[in-house]
């Protein structure tokens, strides 16, 4: 089917390609597409129209998340550039990042074991901290040096980090139950 | 777009063109159905003027059905017969039930759960279908009166926390009522329509939502006619039963009471009930009973005590509010009000509760009994076509909980995590295990969990004939899809082979479709309305639509298509115009897909250029 969800997110929701992204206008022209295509606008048309409006809100919906979340963004822009972001294995890291890994991860376990809520809230600040640094290096590789590679790098950092992000998350939520 | 006269302004259709549409707020203790009339949402009421349906049914031995009040008077003395809180068991196996402590004759089986009644083995699904069913008789006989007429649809309401298999288990119990299900929503979604429309409101709001038997805590952003839900979280086992329960337990205790028969204890279940009612605007109650031995109960209750024995209650729900707001990134200043609902949240320690927790007193300005049918009576209005002018509020839901598979060794991996905007759709790829391994039994799981033990069963399926490949050289693609009712579609494909997935999906706790079937066609009382019937009339419905949504597109938009693709359209038009005459389902079924495939191309021009216009739209609105 001629669905016209091969272009570019960007193009859809009428914003220029780059990391550095304008967020309140995303978020406008998002609620835009959406009214425009969701299901709720469909209901009493013909089921061919039905299926239309529900795969064309999927779209939209993905790509909104797609470019809403930062670290998706990044890997999104690699993946416009011909570097596939998805590569998780066979990627040497530097080595002062993954002593820092287990650095976090040691205390990430400490924390839970001692069922320590101020503790895991204290990492989560931090790793907030560090990925909001990383992003601000992405952003430079990505927007200003467009040095693909390098942004490629630090994307794969971030994807550490953010999985960390996950389990610290996990955590605290156990915590509370 | 032909399609959008729905919501461009002066084109609501004429009131007697209007098509008549319902919201049914199917509760665990309390059901209700209401409707939009004269622009005004109200709550319909039976000939007694009562608006609260007891949400309970009896069999009686010569197959007749009993539901409501009638049914709720008889609890006491005919506990095995008598179904009340059946919600509770839809789209549950016998082990989440065992917990649950009721008077009911379970029946073993594999899958959903069944009760043992004098009228046979009974489905929670056949069982919200009575009640589903004496709503749609008291809407039409409100909206229609005794001539009669016909309901276009119904939004029915879910707890925002139900996992698949009870938002399927619900959808299947209005198929078998007979009803048009237009859309499953959100019971705290539909409350924040009923109140953000009524109050204009702007910003971020939670739901704090306690009913009979669930538990709701959604958070919302409301900007300019958008309802967007950020997060939701719950506990689609906690709710005024829960209370009543505990307060029986207590009366038991104090009273030095032997283990009771399921007569006496469906009778001290229900003063209990009023108890607590009544402690909302008392301070203290008298709870007497005479039981089946004669044995006189009474014993005193103050509000006070009331409170502390059900204190551990209330703090339960505070948990998965946390939850929500964590994660919406959100913090208790951000959020603008709390919208009560559900008659439990009458109880002054909840509201105390609540207003504690979020450091502002809670909105009641709403009938937290009501204000979920209301809210869905409204929605099924807009979905019916009956928007009026600058009436185009939006609503963009969640999925509650996480979707995915089990993986080798027992673990789940998350295919589409939960608080993702629906509809929403997921891929992701996997390989085989050994070599010349042929077969891939697909096992769909809900939950957030790592083990796929400690998450929900929905369903499980087998990829068969994958051409024998070396481990891992196979790539198979597993598809998940979430329509707008929250509800779940499976499919998988080997890429290099292009095997599908063709093998019926075996739902863990839901009914196949031929008991489905069957419950239907008991279902009918009458001839009048038989299986075949229904069948034409669906066509019949489906080839209209299609009719005139294709008469309109092609009198707006003929410019999109070539000469020839506009002839070739207007011929299959013509056959389906001539078909639609026949009574003949099939024929009608067949000329519908030649008339679809003959338009979808011009579908899909239309929707994409509608897209287009749509961010010109905006564009032109920034400049």
């Amino acid at each position: 089917m001629n669905l016209d969800i091969k272009q570019n997110h960007f193009t859809l929701f009428g914003l220029p390609e780059g990391f550095r992204l304008p967020l309140e206008e995303l978020d406008r022209a998002y609620r835009k597409l959406a009214a425009e295509v969701h299901p709720d606008r469909f209901t009493h048309a013909p089921e061919n129209e039905r299926r239309l409006s529900m795969q064309w809100a999927m779209h939209v919906n993905e790509a909104y998340q797609t470019l809403k979340k930062p670290l998706k963004r990044a890997g999104y822009l690699l993946s416009l550039h011909g570097i596939d972001p998805a590569i998780e294995t066979n990627t040497s890291m530097p080595h002062d990042f993954l002593i820092e890994q287990m650095e976090w991860r040691e205390s990430l376990e400490e924390a839970n074991e001692g069922h320590d809520a101020a503790a895991l809230a204290g990492l989560e600040t931090k790793l907030h901290a560090e990925m909001q640094a990383l992003y601000a290096v992405a952003e430079g590789q990505l927007d200003a040096q467009h040095d693909y590679p390098a942004a490629a790098g630090t994307f794969r950092k971030l994807m550490f980090l953010d999985k960390l992000g996950e389990e610290i998350h996990y955590a605290i939520t156990e915590l509370d139950d | 777009m032909a399609l959008l006269q729905i919501s461009e302004p002066g084109e609501a259709p004429e009131p007697h063109q209007q098509r008549l549409a319902i919201g049914i707020d199917l509760g665990t203790t309390n059901s209700l159905v209401a409707a939009v009339r004269n622009s005004i949402a109200v709550v319909l009421e039976d000939g007694e003027g009562r608006a609260l349906l007891p949400s309970v049914v009896r069999y009686l031995p010569d197959g007749t059905v009993e539901v409501g009040q009638a049914a709720q008077a008889m609890q006491a003395k005919d506990p095995k017969n008598t179904i009340a809180s059946a919600k509770r068991f839809m789209g549950r196996g016998l082990k989440d039930a065992h917990a649950e402590n009721t008077s009911y004759d379970f029946i073993d089986a594999p899958g959903m759960l069944q009760l043992r009644t004098v009228a046979g083995p009974k489905s929670p699904v056949e069982v919200a279908a009575e009640i589903l069913k004496l709503l749609r008789r008291r809407a039409e006989l409100s909206l229609f009166g005794a001539g009669g007429g016909e309901l276009h649809g119904a939004v029915v309401t879910v707890p925002a926390y139900f996992d698949d298999a009870q938002r399927q288990a619900t959808k299947d119990a209005a198929r078998i009522a007979g009803i048009n299900v237009l859309r499953l929503l959100n019971e705290p979604t539909a409350a924040a329509i009923a109140y953000g429309l009524d109050n204009a409101a702007e910003g971020i709001y939670a739901v704090y939502d306690l009913g009979g038997g669930t538990f709701d805590l959604s958070i919302l952003k409301l900007t300019k006619g958008v309802f967007e839900v950020m997060s939701t979280s719950g506990d689609a086992a906690l709710g005024g039963d829960d209370f009543d329960h505990r307060l029986m337990c207590w009366v038991v205790d104090q009273a030095r009471l032997a283990p009771l028969s399921a007569m006496d204890m469906r009778l001290l279940l229900g003063k209990s009930r009023v108890a607590k009612e009544q402690l909302t605007t008392q301070e203290a109650v008298q709870i007497s009973a005479k039981l089946a031995s004669g044995e006189i109960v009474n014993v005193k209750l103050t509000r006070q005590v009331f409170q502390d024995m059900t204190q551990h209650l209330v703090a339960k729900t505070l948990s998965p509010t946390k939850k929500a707001l964590r994660d919406a990134a959100l913090k208790i200043e951000d959020v603008k009000g709390v919208v009560m609902v559900g008659g439990a949240t009458r109880m002054p320690h909840v509201q105390a509760a609540v207003g504690e927790f979020f450091r502002q007193a809670p909105l009641n300005n709403l009938d937290p009994d009501k204000v979920v049918a209301l809210g869905a009576a409204i929605q099924a209005n807009a979905l019916a076509g009956n928007r009026a002018a600058g009436d185009d509020w939006l609503l963009l839901d969640v999925i509650p909980l996480s979707l995915g598979l089990e993986m080798m060794g027992g673990l789940a991996e998350k295919i589409i995590p939960r608080n993702s905007t629906i509809p929403v759709a997921r891929a992701q790829e996997f390989t085989t295990f050994k070599d010349g391994q042929t077969a891939l039994a697909v096992h769909v799981v809900q939950g957030e969990r790592e083990l796929v033990s400690d998450c929900r069963s929905l369903a499980r399926f087998e990829l068969r004939g994958i051409p024998p490949m070396a481990a891992g050289a196979a790539r198979i693609r597993v598809s998940f899809q979430v329509d707008a009712d929250g509800l779940l579609a499976v499919s998988a494909r080997e890429l290099s082979s292009g095997v599908e997935a063709a093998v019926t999906v075996k739902p863990s706790y839901g009914l196949a479709e031929e008991d489905i079937t069957r419950m239907l066609r008991d279902s009918f009382d009458h001839a009048k309305d038989d299986v075949f019937t229904r069948a034409l009339r669906e066509q019949q419905v489906e080839g209209q639509r299609l009719l005139a949504a294709t008469h309109s597109a092609l009198a707006g938009d003929s410019g999109l298509l070539s000469d020839e693709e506009s002839t070739a359209i207007s011929n299959e038009v013509r056959e389906l115009e001539q078909v639609l005459t026949l009574s003949d389902h099939r024929r009608i079924k067949s000329q519908i897909d030649r008339v679809s495939q003959a338009t979808a191309e011009f579908a899909a021009r239309r929707m994409n250029r509608s897209v287009k216009n749509a961010l010109a739209g905006k564009q032109i609105a920034n400049i």
